[in-house]
């Protein structure tokens, strides 16, 4: 188990390699940041050039990535246009998102699970109907207008709470547009718990604990929920990286200055440092998710072992 | 109030437990009264007054710095405000002499050095500010700012201090309007704590304005205060500017809404209906020095051969301008029937209706006039924009509908949009473009001049659909010698009357600013930039 | 209600296998038995219908629709419903109705196609990863977890912005690029899964080929999972061509979606939300179609529910 550990963490050097490159290079592609940075007017050519130079933009391709490799050994990620440094948007923007994250996948876990396992049991009855309705709904409407909606209502009209995040953005702050960030993904793991538990219900083990008179609560939670996890905990591992880089929308309807809101940014003003450093980060916890995610079935399904 | 404020918190802290949230929007209120909280977007540059060449960057600045000129909000004519005189006999030297007994924030003087040195930063190529060719007409520009290579001096030679009040400048051509110029912010002045620790200043920039800053959280807010030493005119009314950034301007809007901020300079488009109903009478409209054109690449044969003004004139007038205004802009932009702004007046050169019938929505007469010069090229017209800000593809649509509808050939007018807005500037910078696209001019000062010379006239620094036309050209360098200024206006307008003919551009719409603002305060009002003239308004 | 009755109940419920018998002579395969199954539910019957309708709308929507979709006319903008055109008109003046059946097209064979090249080559590789594990797995994993950190603003931009063609094949073939890591992850765990079970090592055992215990207990096993994420994806494939339109990248116009007209009836929200009803409801209606074959096609592979 330990050295399975560690070879997955030794993957990372060949992914953080690989992902920065790829990045940077998309970056590149996007075009020269330079003349964007002059607005409407045309860009003072003796300007642009020193901007250029002193960003290392006048450079090959491999040069700059090279250059760039350089300065993040030496802990240096580079600088946003408006003179901050990536290390210091860093800080800033990934607590944030990670709370938000948090409180997303916490809503996900709790309601999605339940919804799944109240209409996985009832099958073809009214809430299974129901919970299926609701799905259909989360997929169609767009999170913009769920988000506005629901930021409105409680914001506005009922005023029960405040319509956007402040800087510090404290978790009583996030609930709000945590569920919002939610609710996509709440389909996906009430749909995946449903057939899960549809499934299992019908396992030998089951009618083995149903016909030893174990008490109900136990045989969900322990029996059926145990072994229904497995494809809700995988996708939760994958969804981790659409809520974190991903929320760009809900960041914007809520005034959060997360990792979406940096990455989007640094996309529309070409700056390679701050996309490529939000995006490696990104990466590593794709990484660390996933692994954890594979350690889990093993806790989930004790027949599956790592050497 | 205070009271009411006290107890207010009491019932607070017995419900944090129960929900922490609902307080949040109170605090800023009850820690100090007489602050306007206002909506504020990320600088696109650190704040130098002579880096920031955006609303957002602008708008910090406006309340930090006081230069030699000021724009009066209403008028927008150039009142001497640092400045006690500026003299000049032959339109090139002129002579600068300072009020006595300002200083800035810091307690360092407001010295004729302050503008001096101020300038020479702004325009070396060493410090790469993004202003520096607006100090271009100063002698000895080319010396700090070579085309190419290094600096070969360390100041401009047309700068010269006289004494702590006095300084002269020499231009290195006749230019009668040049200071009225002087009210844009690249001009501002700073203290030596500029030069002396950069980025301690750019941390906590120090000016000679109306306020001060007490904090500055880069990417979330600025707190400013009212500057009690402050000695001019303009002094603050209020106790002070709380500038919050939103990533988007709905957000802010719905903050307003919620009793969270004060004022949004940005009421965005797709709220304009709701905004009677939502404010009331808090919300303004109202004309700024800003042009929305579509602009053809003249670079481009096709677009350019003999014939084709007419092709272009009918595509202007195959646009009902006034329809998308009203249903897109809910009429927060104006029709255009000129190449200026209605916030230039009359007097400044405004002339409402000088582009005539071409500006006009005439279906029939369009068609007509396409066919005369021969059809669109290809039988196709493609309108390009970037689609990242703002409404764009919502007018684009619309233009395109209009178009196909008037000239009833099916879909010939096609939206090209374009994911950023750096990939469009390389595009339309690098003279990339094969039919007419999008051009937003906002002017840095209030003088026709800056609405023609840099857009049309050959070798303009944004005049991006290479429009050459050596009547044209020649009439703007005769207005730039007019010591008149009524003479060199009317000349400004008989080179615009070419742009009638030609139509290198066409005219959409005057961008208004609208802003709307909470019942906390008052006496708001949008300069000619459309930004908020916040020293005048007061908290209730 | 106790567990122990409404499992009776459904196992009373569940249709029998086929009628002794009547059945043909010579046992069936799992596949096979399975599409017996299929042809007997109603509710696959009922998504097979509703699928058929889309897509002869999608093909001729002339049949239902005799307007023009690009003929717009700005000052009806935002109004309601009228006789003639019943769901109203949109922002630029445009009839709802018309778009609405029009954007069927590019938004089913965007979706359909879409969900199909992901949740397939998805499903193999992950299949794949999770069945053999080692080194090709953490090839395969590792490849994915890069993908998974490109952001789809970042990849519309560069990758969409250099293609031309005016169809939906560029904007298919990159959200099956961003999409198959999502359903290999998916896959991966259930083969993982699945292959631990008594029947798969028992087969093992008896010294079954890779190939044969693939197809024949492993793959009928892990499918479920992969097929929720699926016909989900449909949806949120749909909507996601939008925000590539958005940028610019995605459909060209004159192509019509429903994927354009929801992100752009979004911002109306608050003065015209009949111009999102309907191009909203008609993706419901499409999901639904899919959740419902997807979960027929679940059960019937499922011997259990026999």
């Amino acid at each position: 188990m330990g050295r399975y550990v560690i070879r997955r963490l030794l993957q990372m050097i060949p992914v953080f390699i690989g992902s920065t490159f790829l990045i940077f290079v998309m970056v590149y592609a996007l075009g020269d940041p330079v003349a964007a940075l002059f607005g409407d007017k045309a860009p003072d050519p003796a300007t642009a050039a020193r901007i250029r130079k002193e960003l290392y933009l006048d450079q090959p391709l491999w040069k700059q990535y090279l250059h760039y490799m350089g300065q993040i050994f030496q802990g240096d990620f580079g600088t946003a246009f408006n003179g901050q440094k990536v290390t210091e948007l860093l800080a800033s923007a990934y607590p944030v998102t990670l709370r938000l994250t948090l409180v997303a996948v916490v809503i996900e876990l709790v309601v999605g699970i339940t919804l799944g396992v109240v209409s996985g049991l009832r099958r073809g009855r009214t809430v299974d109907t129901s919970v299926l309705v609701l799905t259909l709904v989360v997929i169609s409407v767009p999170t913009f207008v769920s988000g506005y909606v629901l930021q409105f209502l409680f914001g506005v009209k009922w005023a029960v709470i405040r319509p956007t995040v402040s800087p510090e953005a404290p978790f009583s702050e996030l609930l709000l547009p945590g569920t919002v960030l939610a609710l996509v993904s709440l389909a996906y793991v009430t749909r995946l718990t449903r057939t899960s538990i549809a499934e299992n219900v019908r396992a030998d083990y089951l009618r083995t604990a149903v016909a030893k008179g174990l008490p109900r609560r136990r045989i969900i939670t322990r029996h059926l929920l145990r072994n229904s996890l497995i494809p809700v905990i995988t996708f939760i591992g994958t969804d981790i990286g659409a809520l974190m880089g991903g929320a760009i929308v809900t960041e914007k309807i809520f005034n959060i200055h997360g990792v979406g809101y940096q990455i989007y940014q640094g996309i529309l003003r070409n700056n390679a440092p701050t996309v490529v450093g939000f995006v490696t980060i990104l990466v590593i916890v794709f990484l660390l998710a996933n692994l954890l995610v594979d350690l889990l079935y093993a806790v989930l399904d004790p027949r599956i072992r790592y050497a | 109030m205070r009271g009411a404020t006290h107890a207010k918190w009491a019932v607070c802290a017995v419900s944090v437990a129960l929900a922490a949230t609902a307080c949040g929007g109170g605090s800023t209120v009850a820690e100090g009264a007489g602050i306007v909280r206002s909506s504020w977007g990320d600088p696109q540059n650190p704040i130098e007054p002579a880096n920031t060449n955006e609303v957002q960057g602008g708008k910090v600045l406006d309340l930090l710095f006081r230069g030699l000129k000021r724009y009066d909000p209403k008028t927008g004519e150039a009142e001497n405000m640092v400045a006690e005189k500026i003299d000049t006999t032959d339109q090139q030297n002129f002579t600068v002499t300072l009020k006595t007994g300002l200083t800035f924030s810091n307690g360092e003087k407001v010295t004729a050095k302050s503008f001096v040195d101020a300038w020479n930063y702004g325009a070396h190529i060493d410090n790469k500010q993004n202003n520096s060719p607006f100090f271009a007409n100063i002698q000895g520009y080319d010396d700090v700012h070579p085309a190419s290579g290094n600096a070969k001096a360390k100041t401009m030679s047309g700068l010269v201090v006289k004494d702590e009040r006095t300084f002269t400048v020499k231009l290195k051509e006749k230019f009668s309007t040049w200071p009225e110029t002087l009210g844009y912010q690249a001009f501002s002045p700073l203290p030596q704590a500029f030069f002396k620790d950069h980025d301690a200043w750019l941390k906590k920039p120090v000016g000679n304005g109306p306020y001060t800053v007490e904090s500055y959280t880069k990417g979330s807010s600025m707190k400013l205060r009212a500057w009690d030493g402050y000695k001019g005119p303009d002094k603050a009314q209020n106790g002070g500017v709380d500038l919050v950034v939103y990533t988007d301007n709905n957000t802010a809007y719905t903050d307003l809404m919620a009793g969270n901020l004060d004022l949004v300079d940005d009421v965005p488009a797709k709220q304009l209906k709701n905004v009677k109903s939502d404010l009331g009478d808090r919300y303004i409209n109202q004309p700024a020095l800003i042009i929305q054109t579509v602009v053809f690449p003249m670079y481009d044969k096709r677009w350019n051969k003999p014939g084709m003004e007419k092709v272009r004139k009918g595509l202007s007038m195959a646009i009902n301008r006034d329809e998308i205004t009203k249903q897109i802009y809910q009429e927060t932009r104006t029709p255009a029937t000129d190449w200026t702004s209605p916030a230039l007046h009359d007097k400044g050169g405004y002339e409402e209706g000088l582009c005539g019938d071409a500006c006009t929505y005439n279906p029939e007469q369009a068609k007509k006039l396409i066919d005369e010069g021969g059809g669109l090229p290809g039988g196709k017209v493609q309108l390009t924009s970037n689609v990242d800000t703002g409404s764009h593809r919502d007018w684009m649509d619309a233009v395109c509908n209009s178009i196909n509808n008037a000239l009833g050939k099916g879909a010939v007018c096609t939206v090209n949009p374009v994911g950023t807005f750096a990939d469009f500037k390389n595009q339309i910078a690098g003279f990339k473009m094969t039919g007419p696209f999008r051009s937003g001019w906002q002017a840095d000062y209030p003088l026709i001049q800056n609405f023609l010379q840099p857009l049309y006239a050959t070798g303009g620094s944004s005049n991006y659909g290479k429009f050459e036309n050596k009547e044209f050209d020649g009439l703007i360098a005769e207005a730039n010698r007019e010591s008149d200024p009524a003479a060199a206006v009317a000349k400004f307008q008989e080179a615009e009357k070419i742009l009638a003919e030609q139509m290198p551009a066409i005219p959409l719409w005057y961008q208004n600013g609208s802003a709307g603002y909470s019942d906390l305060i008052s006496d708001v009002q949008l300069n000619q930039f459309s930004v908020p003239v916040y020293d005048q308004i007061k908290v209730s | 209600m106790d567990l122990a009755m409404s499992e009776a109940e459904t196992l009373e419920k569940a249709p029998g296998g086929p009628p002794l018998g009547t059945g043909p002579g010579k046992p069936r395969s799992l596949w096979s038995d399975a599409w017996y199954q299929l042809r007997r539910n109603p509710i696959f019957l009922v998504s097979g219908l509703l699928i058929l309708f889309l897509v002869v709308i999608s093909l001729w929507p002339g049949l239902i629709a005799t307007g023009n979709p690009l003929e717009c006319h700005l000052a009806k903008a935002q109004e309601g419903s009228q006789p003639g055109h019943p769901f109203g008109y949109d922002s630029q003046g445009c009839d709802v109705y018309t778009r609405t059946v029009y954007g069927a097209r590019a938004s089913i064979t965007v979706g359909v196609c879409a969900t199909l090249g992901a949740a397939l080559l998805g499903s193999l590789l992950g299949g794949l990863a999770g069945f053999f594990g080692g080194w090709w797995d953490a090839l395969l994993s590792r490849v994915a977890d890069i993908f998974f950190g490109i952001p789809v603003i970042l990849g519309g931009l560069v990758l969409l912005s250099v293609v031309t063609s005016s169809t939906v094949w560029p904007v298919v073939g990159f959200i099956v690029l961003l999409g198959w890591p999502q359903i290999s992850r998916i896959a991966r765990g259930s083969v993982i899964t699945a292959k631990q079970n008594d029947y798969v090592q028992a087969a093992r055992a008896l010294g079954a080929g890779n190939g044969r215990m693939l197809l024949r207990h492993v793959a009928p096993n892990a499918v479920a999972p992969v097929i929720v994420v699926a016909t989900i994806a449909l949806g949120t494939y749909i909507a996601l061509e939008a925000t590539l339109s958005f940028l610019g990248v995605g459909l060209r116009p004159p192509t019509v979606s429903w994927g354009i007209d929801i992100a752009n009836a979004a911002q109306s929200i608050r003065n015209a939300p009949h111009m999102l009803l309907w191009p909203a409801g008609a993706l419901s209606i499409t999901v639904l179609a899919f959740i419902m074959l997807g979960d027929a096609v679940r059960d019937a592979l499922d011997p259990k529910l026999r």
